[in-house]
């Protein structure tokens, strides 16, 4: 696969992910107004209104969206050199247009990219990342997010946190409130109840598909490629392979993630022990640190 | 089908693969065009911070005339420079002058600590660091435009069109490796 492939694949998975995104919404408010007795016809129509609008926002604010959702701020080149001087490097490498620079105040060390096409991408790293690692080990984790932005991955990555995790987002919230019973004992109104149970139960048939939804846009070998790519950048992939071998056992975790950007980041923000959870395992999706290592270890 | 309809058929596939590679080929050329301006952009840099950096140390040390002038020296031919293999190889020649530039600057303690100095040094070491980058991008570009005018069938063709090979913009010596900058 040549990265002209990768990118045409990308652009039309984009699509693809938003054209569901609509019909999706259609179908549950349309399901969700007959339930209530209303005119479903009607309420769908509005709900196309809305969606059309989301989407269409999500496609051009993805990356404004995201970089809020995780707290990034612009960096200051005074104060973070290394990172710009890095950043400005690679992206001269790789014939891309400077990124936008942002900074995450996090202990813990991740990094991810986003912004739908080269000329609207942004780089954020934490200041942990910023820390805890050195030169070579920065220019690896960079060079693997700017293959990301080359190969498009970020505008499907980013189209996809904002609509699909949004909806994983809420069925997840669903999901729980059901498991622990916190509405088995307010029966003062029962017709509230019936229409949160219909909610809750179509969170439960949903959530698989939309995990696998964030696993068609996360594939493993998306990762691989960007690892791969990224270290024919930098010509040392024992850069990147030091890098993820930190972040990997770093103890912190990132408190600004949550399950719709967690897939952007370089590494899950989640650590192993969130894991205990399966429906968090079901969005799980990273390959493994340790195979990436020894891939990388191996060229 | 008739013989006339493959005749036919066989003129447009021809065509059309000579119309999609001229154009390919157009396009990988007119990246390595634009990948050299990019290390022109960083040469360029380069030769402007050289003057402030004499100037800072001729301040602390005036003596070192000889370095001075073969810096200016090697700084002039860069300017004159035309085609990738001169301006590598006056880029490579101004590296080897400034190493001994810094190895005189070793000898002043008061140079060293100046802030000035320090600050150019740094800046001279990250403009190093994006020429090695600029070059790698356009060496990458190099390889790719001369893989397709050297594979077959384009072979055939590209010498004719006036596709002929370029040259790689080499890093020499020393200058593989950035100049280690000791404090």
């Amino acid at each position: 696969m040549t990265i002209y492939d990768a990118v045409s694949a990308n652009k039309r998975k984009t699509i693809f992910v938003m054209f569901i995104f609509i019909l999706f919404v259609l179908t549950i408010s349309y399901i969700l107004s007959k339930a209530l007795g209303g005119d479903g016809l009607s309420f769908a129509g509005a709900m196309l209104i809305f969606s059309g609008i989301y989407t269409f926002a999500s496609y051009y604010y993805s990356d404004q969206i995201v970089l809020a959702l995780s707290g990034a701020k612009p960096a200051k080149k005074t104060e973070f050199k290394t990172f710009f001087e890095t950043v400005e490097n690679l992206s001269i490498g790789s014939g891309l247009p400077t990124p936008k620079i942002y900074v995450i105040n996090d202990s813990a060390p991740n990094a991810f990219a986003t912004g739908r096409d080269p000329k609207h991408a942004a780089v954020a790293a934490t200041t942990g990342l910023l820390q805890k690692l050195d030169k070579i080990e920065l220019e690896g984790v960079i060079a693997h997010e700017l293959s990301h932005v080359k190969n498009y991955d970020t505008r499907l990555m980013s189209v996809v946190a904002i609509l699909v995790g949004v909806v994983a987002m809420l069925s997840n919230i669903f999901l729980r409130n059901m498991w622990w019973g916190n509405i088995s004992g307010r029966d003062s109104n029962r017709r509230d109840n019936t229409i949160f149970m219909l909610v809750a139960v179509f969170a439960a048939i949903l959530s698989p598909i939309i995990a696998t939804l964030i696993q068609l846009a996360v594939s493993r070998r998306r990762e691989y490629l960007a690892d791969a790519d990224g270290a024919l950048l930098t010509r040392y992939p024992e850069g990147l392979a030091c890098a993820l071998e930190k972040i990997a056992s770093d103890r912190h975790i990132m408190k600004s993630a949550n399950l719709a950007t967690a897939h952007l980041f370089i590494d899950n923000p989640f650590k192993s022990n969130y894991n205990k959870n399966w429906l968090l395992n079901l969005f799980s999706t990273h390959p493994p640190a340790e195979d990436r290592i020894r891939i990388l270890r191996a060229m | 089908m008739s013989f006339v309809q493959i005749l036919i058929i066989i003129t447009v596939l021809t065509v059309a693969y000579f119309w999609l590679t001229y154009n390919s080929l157009v396009t990988l050329k007119e990246r390595i065009k634009e990948a050299l301006s990019t290390i022109d952009v960083q040469l360029k840099r380069r030769f402007d911070l050289i003057p402030n950096l004499i100037e800072t140390v001729k301040g602390y040390a005036k003596h070192e005339k000889s370095v001075f002038e073969e810096v200016t020296k090697a700084r002039s031919q860069l300017l004159s420079a035309k085609t990738p293999k001169e301006k590598a190889d006056a880029n490579n020649a101004l590296g080897e002058t400034l190493k001994s530039l810094f190895a005189v600057a070793e000898g002043y303690p008061e140079l060293k600590a100046s802030q000035n100095f320090l600050s150019l040094q740094g800046e001279l070491t990250d403009t190093e660091n994006k020429i090695a980058y600029s070059r790698q991008f356009y060496n990458s570009n190099v390889l790719d435009y001369n893989t397709k005018i050297k594979s077959f069938p384009a072979l055939l063709f590209s010498g004719y069109f006036g596709f002929k090979e370029e040259e790689f913009f080499q890093a020499e010596g020393e200058e593989k490796t950035p100049i280690k900058v000791q404090f």
